[in-house]
C-alpha cells in the first residue's frame, strides 16, 4: 500500500466529493427499493460500500478522460454528472432513460460526459478501454483512458492480453482493479493463485500499486498519480483498490456466503462515515451542513424516482431502433436482416 | 483518358481498397497479426506499411480478442479500424468482442455511439488444413443483429464491398475466401462502391435458381455450365451480403424459375442454406414446383486426407445433382 499521506483537495472540492458519495449511496438504496417494488427488472448490482473507489477515481480525472466500467456502474455515471433522472429512468426501462431503455442497470453510458459505458461480460470492456487509449494517442490528445474492473475480471485472459498491449505500446491507460474480494460468491483465495492483483500488470512493465479503496483521498491521490503517468509520461498504470461491497453480488443474491462478522468489520470502515469524520475534524463542514446536504441529496433522489415512475414506456414500435446507425428495415418485431 | 481496365487478383483488389480508403480518410488504420512487416499471411497488405507507416499499419501480438476489442473501442472514439483476423478460424477467440461488444454497443446504449469498424478474415476449406483451419462460419456472423456481413466472390466485389464497409458506420464482417485470393478479374476505380444488400445475377437462366456466394459462386457457375450441356438453364444469383440480404432479387428469380438450390460451404444444420431456403419458402411457396435443394459441406469436422476433404466440400457435381432433383430428373451417367 502507498504510505505517503494523500494531498488534501480544497474545501469546496472536499464537500463535493462527500456529496457525490452520499448521492451514490442514497441513489442505490432507492434503486434497491424500486427493485423490491418490482419496478426495476433484470439484474441490479449495487456498489454500496465502494463509493470511495468510484468518487476517488472520477474526482482525479479530467472530464474528457474516457471512463469505462463493469455492470456495477450507477455510481460512475452519477460521479460523471449524468442526470440522476436519466439514470433512474433507465433502471425503470423508460423512454427518458439515458440509453432510452435499451440498456438498463448494467449498460449505462453518457458519452457526452466521456462515460463510455457499463458492460456485462466480466473483463470484456477492458479491450474497449485500450481502444479509447489508442484513439487518444492516434489523435494526439491528452486524454487518459481509465477502466474499472473487479479482481474477478483480472482472471479473464483478455485482461492479460490488454496488459501486454498497453505495456508493449505504452498506451495512455489506467487499469483500475477494484478488488472487493469476491467474484459473485467466490472469495479471492478460492479463485486466484496470488491474493494481490496489481503484480500481474507489473509483469507487463506497467507501473502498479495497491491502495486502500475505502479511503476516498487515498484513491484520489493514487489515481492522480496514475493519470499523471499516463498523461505526462505516456506510460500505462495499474492501481488495485482494496474494498468491499456491502450487498450481495446483485439484488438476486441473498448474500449468505459471507460471514456477518466480516461484513461488520468492513462496515466499521465505511467510506462515507470515515470521510465525514475527516470533514468535521478539518472544519470543512459541520453537523448542520451534513444534514442539509443529505436532505438536498434525498430531494434529488426523490425527484429522480418520481420522474422515472412518471416517464412513458418505450414505444414498442421503436423496438428495432438503434440496431444499426442508419435504419435498414427496423420494423417492429421484424428482422433487420432482410431488405424491405 | 484511357478507360482500359486491367484485371487484378482478388488479393490485389482488397489491397487497392485498403490503400485508397487510407489515402481518403486519415482515421482509417489497419491492425492484425503479421500484416505489416510480413505483409499479411496472404500478402493482402503488401506495401501498406511502407506507404503508411507503423501508426496506421499495426502488427499485433497473437491476441485476437484483445486487438479486436481494442478496435471496437477505437471505433467508439470515431476512428475507422480495419482489423485483419488471419483466418476466420481465429475469430472464434474474438467472438465475445464481436458479438457482445461490436454488434450491441450502438443498440444497448440507445444510439449514443457508432462502431464504424471492419473485420476482414478469410475462410473456407480446400487446402488440406484439416479440422481447425477450414471453417466457414458465415452463419455465426449472419446470425447476429447489429453486424453487417459481406461475402465477396469476385475481385470487383472484394474491392467495392470493402470500400463500402470501411465507409459504413456499423461493424462490418468481410468474409474473404482463401481459395479466391489468386482469382483475377476487373475492378472498379476509386469511387466504385458496391452497396450492401444488392444481389447480382451471375448467369441468367429459366429452369432453376442457384443461390451462392464467395467461392461457391464459382462452383455454381461450373455446375450451370454442366447443366447447360444437358439442356438445363440454371440462373446463378450471388447475394453478396447476407446482412442486409436482398431477398427481393432472390425471390423474383425463384418466382420465375419455380425451383431453387442454395449452395453454402458451411455446415447444413442451422446454416446459411437452411436460412435462405426458409426465406424463399416464406416468400415463394406458391410458386415452387419442387422442394428447395441445399448443398452444404458434410456435417463433419473437416478431415485432412485429400479425398475425404474433397468429398466433404460442395463440388459442381453436387450442385448439378441438386438442381436435377428439383426437376425430378436423374443425372445422366
Amino acid at each position: 500500500m502507498s504510505t505517503s499521506p494523500p494531498p488534501i483537495p480544497p474545501p469546496e472540492e472536499m464537500r463535493e466529493i462527500f456529496r457525490t458519495m452520499t448521492l451514490i449511496r442514497r441513489f442505490e438504496e432507492r434503486a434497491a427499493e424500486e427493485y423490491m417494488a418490482g419496478r426495476i427488472g433484470g439484474f441490479l448490482h449495487l456498489a454500496i460500500g465502494e463509493e470511495a473507489a468510484i468518487v476517488g477515481t472520477v474526482s482525479a480525472l479530467r472530464p474528457d478522460d474516457p471512463l469505462t466500467s463493469t455492470y456495477r456502474e450507477h455510481g460512475q455515471a452519477l460521479a460523471r454528472g449524468t442526470d440522476p433522472r436519466a439514470i433512474m429512468a433507465e433502471l425503470l426501462g423508460r423512454e427518458t432513460g439515458i440509453c432510452r431503455g435499451r440498456g438498463g442497470s448494467m449498460h449505462l453510458m453518457d458519452v457526452q460526459r466521456a462515460f463510455y459505458g457499463g458492460y456485462g461480460i466480466v473483463g470484456g470492456a477492458v479491450p474497449l478501454a485500450l481502444g479509447l487509449a489508442w484513439a487518444a494517442r492516434y489523435r494526439e490528445t491528452e486524454q487518459v483512458s481509465v477502466t474499472m474492473f473487479g479482481e474477478g475480471a483480472a482472471n479473464q485472459g483478455v485482461v492479460s492480453e490488454c496488459f501486454n498491449m498497453a505495456g508493449l505500446w505504452d498506451l495512455p491507460i489506467v487499469f483500475l482493479i477494484l478488488n472487493n474480494q469476491y467474484g459473485m460468491g467466490t472469495p479471492v483465495e478460492r479463485a486466484a493463485a496470488v491474493d494481490d492483483f496489481f503484480p500481474r500488470a507489473a509483469a507487463y512493465d506497467i507501473e502498479s500499486w495497491k491502495v486502500d479503496g475505502m479511503d476516498v483521498l487515498a484513491v484520489r491521490a493514487a489515481l492522480s498519480e496514475a493519470a499523471r503517468l499516463a498523461r505526462e509520461e505516456r506510460r500505462p498504470a495499474c492501481v488495485e483498490l482494496l474494498a468491499y461491497r456491502y450487498r450481495g453480488h446483485s439484488m438476486s443474491d441473498p448474500d449468505t456466503v459471507r460471514a456477518a462478522e466480516e461484513k461488520e468489520r468492513w462496515k466499521a470502515r465505511d467510506p462515507l462515515i470515515t470521510f465525514e469524520r475527516v470533514l468535521l475534524g478539518e472544519g470543512i463542514i459541520d453537523a448542520e451542513g451534513v444534514a442539509a446536504m443529505q436532505a438536498e441529496v434525498d430531494t434529488v433522489v426523490d425527484d429522480a424516482t418520481a420522474f422515472a415512475q412518471g416517464s412513458p414506456e418505450v414505444p414498442v414500435a421503436d423496438l428495432a431502433d438503434y440496431v444499426y446507425a442508419e435504419p435498414w428495415n427496423d420494423a417492429a418485431n421484424g428482422s433487420a436482416l432482410v431488405r424491405p | 483518358m484511357s478507360t482500359e481496365v486491367k484485371d487484378v487478383t482478388y488479393r490485389e483488389a482488397i489491397n487497392q481498397a485498403l490503400r485508397e480508403e487510407m489515402i481518403r480518410d486519415e482515421s482509417v488504420f489497419l491492425m492484425g497479426e503479421d500484416i505489416g512487416h510480413f505483409e499479411g499471411a496472404f500478402k493482402v497488405t503488401k506495401g501498406l506499411l511502407a506507404e503508411f507507416g507503423e501508426k496506421r499499419v499495426v502488427d499485433t501480438p497473437i491476441t485476437e480478442a484483445g486487438f479486436t476489442g481494442l478496435c471496437v473501442g477505437a471505433a467508439m472514439a470515431g476512428l475507422r479500424p480495419v482489423v485483419e483476423i488471419m483466418t476466420v478460424n481465429f475469430a472464434l477467440v474474438a467472438m465475445d468482442q464481436i458479438v457482445s461488444n461490436a454488434s450491441k454497443i450502438h443498440y444497448m446504449f440507445g444510439g449514443q455511439v457508432d462502431v464504424p469498424m471492419v473485420i476482414r478474415m478469410p475462410g473456407g476449406a480446400g487446402h488440406q488444413l484439416s479440422a481447425q483451419h477450414s471453417h466457414s462460419l458465415d452463419a455465426m456472423f449472419a446470425h447476429v443483429p447489429g453486424l453487417k456481413v459481406c461475402v465477396p466472390s469476385t475481385p470487383e466485389d472484394a474491392k467495392g464491398l470493402l470500400k463500402t464497409a470501411i465507409r459504413d458506420d456499423d461493424p462490418v464482417i468481410v468474409l474473404e475466401s482463401e481459395g479466391l485470393y489468386g482469382k483475377k478479374g476487373p475492378v472498379g476505380g476509386e469511387d466504385h462502391l458496391i452497396p450492401f444488400g444488392q444481389a447480382v445475377v451471375r448467369r441468367p437462366g429459366r429452369d432453376c435458381t442457384i443461390v451462392a456466394t464467395s467461392r461457391m459462386v464459382w462452383v455454381a457457375l461450373a455446375a450451370a455450365e454442366q447443366l447447360a450441356a444437358q439442356g438445363v438453364e440454371a440462373e446463378v444469383i450471388d447475394p453478396r451480403t447476407y446482412r442486409p440480404l436482398d431477398l427481393d432479387t432472390l425471390a423474383e428469380s425463384v418466382r420465375r424459375t419455380s425451383r431453387a438450390v442454395v449452395v453454402d460451404e458451411g455446415w447444413p444444420e442451422c446454416g446459411i442454406a437452411a436460412n435462405l431456403a426458409a426465406h424463399l419458402y416464406e416468400s415463394c411457396f406458391d410458386w415452387l414446383d419442387a422442394p428447395i435443394g441445399r448443398v452444404n459441406s458434410a456435417d463433419v469436422p473437416m478431415p485432412y486426407a485429400k479425398n475425404l476433404e474433397q468429398a466433404a466440400i460442395p463440388q459442381p457435381a453436387d450442385v448439378v445433382a441438386a438442381v436435377m432433383a428439383t426437376l425430378a430428373r436423374e443425372v445422366p451417367r
